[in-house]
């Protein structure tokens, strides 16, 4: 780790005041410490905002959550509004790392961490997103965690986040507040894909911090289900996620949410499968026609085929069980 | 924005409450808890394992929840709660986490050991698993490579008593 310096604010202000290119927020730090220990993230200073009032999760007038972007993810998935009102991402929360992790965690934090592509983390070797214009080696190498939707040839990274492919479905909001003052980002904007500017993961500028993300009212709890596909049983990045959620009128899908996590370079969320399952009946058929429409424009790298596969699988494995209920897993 | 300040080799002070005791200690910004654990004050029950949030060896308690002391800034403690391996026992008594290990043989080599017991300490603290496989998931951020898994939930289980064990084992509150 390089040596910086340090400081806490007691206010969004200060702390958007003190950002500049060699500057980093930290709150959890559970990626941006390991990032920094492998020499990938070297900044001149850090800016603690643990001490800034963010913490809290509050019920909104339009009957959603503002959650702020300091809740740990523990927090925020074993909160009883989350558990009651929005199960999908309380299990999607709990799928992803370790209970220390998320104890340590933060929303905000959750949106920002970077990918998990093995040739990122090797300073030794080129990386378009480390180093842009170095070339991207997993393309041609190891590639069987890598994307299967929204490439480019500059990067096949996938966004590593669980919490997100939630997020995503619930369709949330980001707030963000800058230099400039505030603004609200659809979470769909939020990520990228990679096209030719791989190194920027989202749509922040460099002073503007996450200060909450709000959840609209709907939250499908009756009918929604997180499903993970992964290498081990417990404590890995997913292979394939689906967020599942439907509204249902009898077995009438009125409303349905659908997004994918370990495929892309973001949350892949297609809107139109989504119109299109509306208005069925809740039947394997629709699911599978759903599935094959999401993954239509699926490219496989040399290691990764087996991924759409997968994904077409759980696809109909996260409707199905959200359909029934499938709140718990 | 301001000039990026230069790094502060002097280091800033902070104050924590370790294992009981507060302690006022100067610190380097980039000193992660562990490295003050281990290299500053000699408390070398807490492991360097991975040292990067994969194995769990480092898990210490902060205001009473488990976290990775490799991926945690000592200079971001400042005011906290720290319980560390060596903080467990109470007046020469054993906490019934680590007596539990001891019953049941939970460790081969015991390196991963100090993690584990504050991670299942943690694990108590948070009343969330009542059921034999919620304790193995609940248990997953700590590696064991003896793969000394089910003494280790042997014990866990013993302390936290389960919904779904038998009734003359203690039932658990819903």
């Amino acid at each position: 780790m390089n040596p910086f310096s340090y400081s806490k604010p007691t206010d969004v202000s200060q702390a958007v005041n003190l950002a500049g290119p060699a500057t980093r927020f930290i709150a959890g730090g559970t990626n941006l410490l390991d990032l920094m220990k492998e020499n990938i993230a070297r900044p001149e200073h850090l800016i603690d905002i643990t001490g800034l009032p963010l913490t809290d999760i509050q019920e909104t007038a339009s009957g959603g959550l503002m959650i702020g972007a300091l809740v740990s993810n523990a927090d925020l998935a074993w909160h009883p509004l989350i558990e009651s009102r929005y199960p999908l991402l309380s299990q999607a929360v709990l799928a992803g790392a370790s209970p220390q992790l998320r104890n340590m965690a933060s929303t905000g934090g959750n949106l920002l961490q970077r990918t998990r592509c093995y040739y990122f983390y090797d300073s030794t070797v080129p990386c378009n997103k480390r180093e842009p214009g170095t070339g991207c080696p997993a393309k041609d190498g190891l590639n069987r965690i890598h994307a299967i939707l929204g490439a480019s040839e500059d990067c096949v990274a996938t966004h590593p986040s669980d919490m997100c492919v939630a997020l995503a479905a619930l369709e949330a909001v980001v707030h963000v507040q800058g230099r400039a003052g505030k603004r609200q980002i659809e979470f769909a904007d939020f990520h990228r894909l990679p096209g030719n500017t791989p190194e920027r993961d989202n749509q922040l500028a460099e002073d503007e911090l996450i200060t909450a993300v709000e959840l609209p009212a709907a939250g499908f709890a009756a009918h929604s289900h997180y499903l993970k596909i992964r290498d081990r049983a417990s404590y890995a990045f997913a292979l394939i996620s689906v967020a599942a959620a439907l509204e249902l009128d009898g077995e009438i899908i009125r409303d349905v949410r659908l997004t994918l996590g370990g495929v892309a370079h973001k949350p892949w969320r297609d809107k139109a499968v989504e119109t299109s399952l509306k208005g069925q009946a809740v039947s394997r058929e629709a699911f599978v026609g759903a599935a094959d429409a999401m993954l239509r424009d699926a490219q496989p790298l040399e290691h990764n085929a087996f991924k759409i596969k997968l994904a077409r699988r759980a696809i109909v494995r996260a409707l199905s069980d959200a359909a029934t209920g499938g709140t718990r897993p | 924005m301001s000039a990026t300040p230069q790094p502060d080799f002097a280091g800033h002070a902070i104050s924590l409450t370790l294992n009981g005791e507060i302690r006022q200690l100067t610190v380097q910004p980039w000193t992660t808890l562990l490295d003050l654990l281990r290299e500053q004050l000699d408390l070398v029950g807490t492991k360097k394992g991975c040292d990067h949030g994969q194995c769990g060896a480092c898990t210490v308690l902060r205001d009473g929840k488990r976290i990775n002391a490799c991926l945690t800034l000592a200079i971001m403690c400042d005011g906290a709660k720290l319980t560390t391996i060596e903080g467990l026992a109470q007046e020469g008594q054993l906490h019934p986490m680590q007596q539990a290990f001891i019953k049941h043989d939970a460790f081969q080599c015991g390196y991963c050991t100090p993690g584990q017991i504050c991670s299942a300490v943690g694990l108590a603290n948070e009343g969330r698993a009542t059921t034999d496989d919620e304790i193995k998931e609940l248990m997953s951020g700590n590696l064991c490579r003896c793969g000394a898994y089910s003494n280790i939930r042997a014990a866990v289980q013993e302390v936290i008593p389960l919904l779904d064990a038998a009734p003359n084992q203690g039932g658990r509150r819903p």
